[in-house]
């Protein structure tokens, strides 16, 4: 071995290092059926990624005697996503699970080439004979939170920070301000977008932009708990996302949307189990188990809480809904008429702010 | 005082914060790469740094050990791009490739068990008068120490560089490795020095920013701020004052742009956020039109593998 090979070789096990750090996870017997996560990020992310796996725990402890598991985190989008897919499907998993947006073609690239397996992907919106989708109705949340917002401010100035402006993003700021206003006319929404799911440093640079432009409660649509830290250090407000942050910020965080997908993997295995499964879209909410909130902070009048209580019960009974007409744009156009609610349509593919959003949605 | 005028304080505090990691590795770098050697690994190096500070912090419970430990693994992460590249030979910019590759993997693989964790923020600096003054106060006297280091730094480097008779035996190596072995200077050990220095800073950006700047252990936290900071070290022409000037910029046009948003300011968000890159890229266009000056600045025989029986 000369030196340049002997240099190639080092550098090929640091790529191979790299690569170890993707864990796949397996286990069980080989009788029993064999059910496939796929996640986009890590399962020690506390977010998005964390919130799915829990899910694939739920089936474990549920059916651990009919199905084994396996996952594969990390799973960039694109190219890598495919061969993952594939080896899945190939080792003989029936039932697969890819759980972001971006696995959508790949999923149904390899659903094609595998008739007998069955997949589910998360948000996306194609779907096939043996690719069913789902997602969760988080706008939900965002009518609760925002109305808690609406009562918390003093400033009368509540900071946003959105990911990308898409429609999933865009319609949770809407159901937020839209349920804010409702209780405190007065108080407006600020939007910084950061045009990522995951940068904390850029996060935490958001909220203290935010917040040194007056804002003293904070909601986001990121994945990292930076801004928590950040709304803890000046002593002001925040909502978690995707699951329970209040360790990042005790006296800050007021309460979280959580995504809980438990109850929906634990059913769609069964279905797939005893022959019932079929290809669907399911699109749930506060009703379908499929987000809850995480535990009011002690912080808060008991007088908002039992508000925000009746907005969530409300919303799970059905006597209430986050974009209830008339809803007027920013131009003070309605969109929505009296007595109307959006459409599914319409929520999938907003891209327009209400009244009481500051700024325009970038296009 | 008008609404703008108050947000200009938080905005120079902020700017400040932000282009701490930038000057940390892009001095680092400017070191490494006068020396002649190109380091493309500071992403990875920073990674490190960061799970590995983080990681001593919180078994010790003392951010200052974090620190040590971060520049520590930084320098570690650098000695095996140093016996790659000075020893085996291996191409510098494949290894230097590698090495971020490596350092994200590793860093995730350390850093398992100490997602989630929260940890206490460093205390900012607090002199009664000076810092509640108006603008001025919080941005030069309420940061942290590691802000202050960092400034402290460039001055030290310039002095080092241009001052001291080590560095210019270090600039001559980068300019003429084999000129400078002709007269007996030891290249691969003074390089091999020089890329520990580069990895300790480099370590201690990552440190920086998993410690202080936002207080967690979290995958990917540089978010690509290696990589602006190699752009940084040619924006600045390899000069250690300019490297303060285009961390400022940067830190400045990241900041502005969330306040410009935040203020309902019509600019389209995607646009802001492509600004830092953008004004890194005109400088670049700018700079680059003096050929003269770019040659009389960068390290002759930066990137060239040295041989010394060659």
């Amino acid at each position: 071995m000369n030196r340049r090979t002997m240099g190639k070789a080092l550098m090929g096990l640091a790529t191979g290092a790299a690569i170890l750090a993707l864990g796949v996870g397996a286990a069980g017997a080989q009788e029993k059926t064999k059910v496939g996560f796929v996640y986009v990020g890590p399962i020690s992310d506390h977010g998005y990624s964390y919130q799915h796996d829990q899910g694939r725990l739920a089936v474990e402890k549920e059916l651990g005697d009919k199905v084994t598991t396996t996952f594969v985190e990390n799973v960039p989008e694109g190219a890598d996503a495919e061969r993952v897919i594939e080896q899945l499907a190939a080792s003989g998993h029936k039932l697969i699970f890819t759980t972001s947006f971006g696995f959508m073609n790949p999923t149904l690239k390899v659903a094609q080439r595998h008739p007998d397996v069955k997949f589910e992907h998360a948000t996306g919106y194609k779907r096939s004979a043996n690719v069913a989708t789902y997602s969760a109705r988080f706008y939900e949340g965002r009518t609760v939170i925002g109305q808690i917002a609406g009562k918390m401010t003093k400033s009368n100035i509540i900071g946003y920070i959105g990911s990308f402006p898409i429609p999933e993003v865009i319609s949770g700021i809407n159901a937020f301000t839209l349920a804010m206003r409702e209780v405190n006319p007065k108080a407006e929404v600020r939007v910084v977008w950061v045009n990522s799911w995951y940068d904390p440093g850029k996060e935490a640079e958001a909220a203290k932009a935010l917040i040194d432009q007056g804002a003293d409660v904070i909601s986001l649509h990121t994945d990292s708990p930076a801004a928590i830290q950040v709304a803890q250090e000046r002593g002001l407000y925040v909502f978690g996302q995707s699951s329970d942050m209040t360790r990042f910020g005790p006296k800050a965080h007021l309460t979280a949307i959580v995504d809980d997908w438990r109850e929906y993997y634990v059913t769609r295995v069964k279905a797939a189990l005893d022959g019932t499964w079929k290809s669907q879209d399911t699109w749930g909410g506060f009703k379908d188990h499929m987000l809850f909130l995480a535990p009011y902070n002690p912080a808060l009048p008991a007088d908002v809480v039992a508000a925000a209580e009746k907005t969530r019960t409300d919303i799970m009974e059905g006597k209430r809904h986050s974009f209830q007409g008339p809803v007027k744009d920013q131009s003070g156009k309605v969109v929505i008429a009296e007595g109307k609610q959006a459409t599914d349509e319409q929520i999938l593919k907003m891209d327009w702010y209400v009244e009481g959003v500051q700024g325009k949605v970038p296009k | 005082m008008s609404a703008e005028l108050a947000l200009l304080g938080p905005i120079l505090a902020a700017m400040l914060a932000a282009a701490t990691p930038l000057l940390f590795a892009a001095l680092g770098e400017l070191v490494v790469e006068k020396s002649g050697v190109l380091n493309l690994g500071v992403e990875g190096m920073m990674l490190v740094g960061a799970v590995c500070g983080f990681a001593v912090a919180v078994q010790t419970g003392s951010s200052t050990l974090g620190f040590v430990a971060g520049a520590a693994a930084g320098a570690g992460m650098a000695a095996l791009f140093g016996v790659l590249t000075l020893l085996l030979l291996a191409n510098q910019v494949a290894t230097g490739l590698a090495l971020t590759l490596f350092g994200v993997g590793l860093s995730a693989l350390i850093g398992q068990g100490f997602v989630g964790i929260p940890i206490a923020d460093v205390p900012e600096l607090y002199i009664p008068g000076l810092t509640d003054l108006p603008v001025i106060g919080k941005a030069l006297f309420g940061q942290d120490a590691l802000v202050y280091l960092a400034l402290a730094a460039v001055p030290a480097v310039h002095w080092f560089l241009y001052a001291t008779r080590k560095g210019l035996i270090l600039r001559a190596v980068g300019e003429n490795h084999a000129a400078a072995h002709a007269l007996g200077y030891k290249v691969v050990r003074i390089r091999f020095l020089a890329v520990l220095f580069g990895g300790a800073m480099s370590g201690m950006a990552g440190a920086y920013l998993s410690l202080d700047y936002t207080p967690m252990w979290a995958e990917g936290i540089s978010a690509g701020r290696g990589w602006i900071a190699l752009a940084l070290v040619v924006f600045a022409t390899w000069k250690p004052g300019r490297v303060l000037l285009g961390a400022w910029l940067f830190g400045g046009v990241t900041i502005a742009q969330l306040h410009v948003q935040g203020l309902g300011i019509d600019i389209p968000s995607q646009l802001l956020s492509m600004l830092p890159y953008l004004a890194t890229v005109i400088v670049l266009v700018v700079i680059s039109r003096d050929v003269a000056r770019i040659r009389l600045n960068a390290p002759a025989s930066l990137g060239k593998v040295f041989h010394p029986d060659a």
